[in-house]
């Protein structure tokens, strides 16, 4: 496996009073995409909450680039090099898509020109002063993800960048999901739709009750089809 | 002579500018008081003591340093938000994570004890502040007699209403307010300082109401109650227009203040109470005010 960028050891978090991770452990080596699997409220869309920071009751460890995050204040998240696409995408009304997608610091370079990612998604050049959510939802998603890559973060969390999107929309973010893999981002994401985590991811994890309970590279998905869709219920 | 509805023509004009002057006045106050309520989510008791502040920092600043008018413009609001960005950095910031209650509380109290204080050292009774020798007299616009302070007050708050317009919709720092107004917490994710921030936006409408304070100097006197005379009117200014609403509250200070000088005009029994009565009737039938953005 590659060298690892992100590792998490006995992650615990609470929602104030509720206990909701239960010892996580995972690793994310440098240029991998990770897909955390599991049911509805198991924990996917906490880790990734927890990791990036906006969830500050948390005990353990995250190793990032081999700096320990957990006294990172929120703000020194995305400078450390981790850009996150929120599951509710996160695309401001009162922005318009050009000031939503200049909106994150750039925090290292090697981070994407604004004019290629005009190439990559001519919608949102098109559309660059229409307000930001007034785009569909595809091409808010498209967007949500554009505006991490002029950041220049090593690494990309998506949680479920999928979900609710036409099954052409979803084909378009898998391209350029590989796209970001092959010029050696990584990304770890929560996803449901496995035929599209199966064509970009390079190992899964499956959670269950605030753990990972299993690990397994994406060559096993076959084999493991009829026990995921027993556990996942889908 | 030229009647308008019964009205001398003059008189009309003069109420109007009258309502200007005051809606100058409201319009600068109620865009620092949205400004604040946006981002920090803090109802700003304390922005009439900040007006008050300004005020009296120009009229000390004179006194003791010799300072004039023209410096004491950009001094005053400088001074004042620097005290806000203190307030806000070591007081008010402990209190976001509590009920939003708390926030007012806090600011009233703050008032209350700056007031008293302003009481206790000068009085309650005003203190004159020249007009700058520059703007004194007046010009005949033929219509109607203008003192020139005035035209300048209607003049420069339009301009500063304008520029913060502009700091909020048009720049990268107003995209980020814009933006952290509507989720702090991804803005914060994103790399960007919220806490900082907010603590710019306090300072910004502390600064913006001692702007005002120096500009009704010259024209009201300068007295440690100036704040609380008015500032129950911007508040209602702020609900009218809906909170939040940057361009509404610009806009509804200038109506208001008209609607007010104009009321003096036809009815003046009820100039005192017509602002109220407007804002009864928005709560009425647009709860979120008129530009609001939940109507």
């Amino acid at each position: 496996m590659a060298k690892p960028l992100l590792e998490v050891s006995n992650l615990n978090a609470w929602y104030g009073e509720s206990h909701v991770l239960h010892g996580v452990n995972m690793t994310v080596g440098e240029g991998e995409t990770i897909t955390i699997l599991g049911r509805n409220g198991v924990g996917k869309t906490t880790t990734l909450r927890t990791i990036v920071g906006i969830i500050r009751e948390r005990k353990g460890e995250i190793r990032f680039d081999g700096k320990d995050m957990l006294g990172v204040p929120l703000h020194k998240t995305a400078h450390a090099g981790i850009g996150f696409v929120p599951e509710e995408r996160g695309i401001f009304s009162t922005l318009t898509v050009e000031e939503n997608l200049t909106l994150p610091p750039v925090v290292a370079q090697g981070g994407m020109p604004i004019e290629e990612i005009y190439e990559l998604f001519p919608n949102l050049k098109e559309r660059r002063s229409s307000p930001g959510t007034k785009l569909s939802g595809g091409e808010q998603q498209m967007l949500a993800i554009a505006r991490i890559l002029r950041t220049g973060v090593k690494l990309l969390i998506l949680d479920e960048p999928t979900e609710g999107l036409a099954p052409v929309i979803v084909q378009r973010i898998g391209e350029v999901l590989k796209t970001l893999k092959e010029r050696g981002m990584t990304v770890l994401l929560v996803e449901q739709n496995f035929r599209f985590a199966s064509r970009i991811a390079d190992r899964f994890y499956l959670m269950d009750h605030g753990q990972m309970v299993s690990e397994f590279p994406v060559s096993e998905l076959p084999q493991r089809m009829d026990t995921l869709h027993k556990v996942l219920g889908v | 002579m030229t009647m308008i509805f019964g009205i001398p023509l003059q008189a009309f004009l003069g109420q109007l500018l009258i309502g200007l002057i005051n809606g100058s006045f409201y319009a600068l106050l109620s865009l620092g008081l949205a400004v604040i309520f946006g981002l920090l989510r803090v109802i700003n008791f304390a922005h009439g003591v900040q007006y008050m502040l300004g005020a009296f920092a120009a009229m000390l600043m004179l006194q003791y340093f010799g300072i004039n008018y023209w410096f004491a413009l950009i001094l005053s609001p400088l001074v004042v938000g620097l005290f806000g960005a203190v307030i806000e950095r070591f007081l008010l910031s402990r209190l976001y994570k509590l009920d939003h209650l708390y926030g007012l509380l806090f600011t009233f109290g703050l008032a209350l004890t700056l007031e008293g204080t302003f009481r206790y050292l000068y009085g309650a009774s005003g203190q004159p502040y020249a007009v700058p020798a520059q703007l004194a007299g007046g010009t005949n616009l033929g219509f109607m007699f203008l003192p020139i302070y005035r035209g300048w007050v209607v003049v420069v708050s339009l301009l500063a209403c304008i520029g913060t317009w502009l700091l909020i919709e048009k720049t990268k720092l107003g995209s980020y307010l814009r933006a952290a107004t509507e989720n702090p917490v991804l803005v914060q994710a994103f790399g960007v300082n919220v806490p900082v921030l907010l603590t710019f936006t306090y300072a910004l409408g502390a600064g913006l109401a001692a702007f005002a304070g120096v500009l009704a100097a010259p024209v009201y006197q300068v007295s440690p109650l100036m704040g609380s005379n008015i500032i129950i009117v911007v508040f209602a200014v702020v609900v009218v227009g809906g909170m939040g609403s940057i361009m509404g509250a610009i806009l509804t200070g200038y109506m208001l203040g008209i609607a007010e000088g104009l009321t003096k005009v036809f009815y003046p029994e009820a100039s005192n109470i017509v602002i109220f009565v407007i804002m009864a009737i928005v709560l009425l039938l647009r709860p979120a005010g008129l530009f609001g953005r939940d109507a």
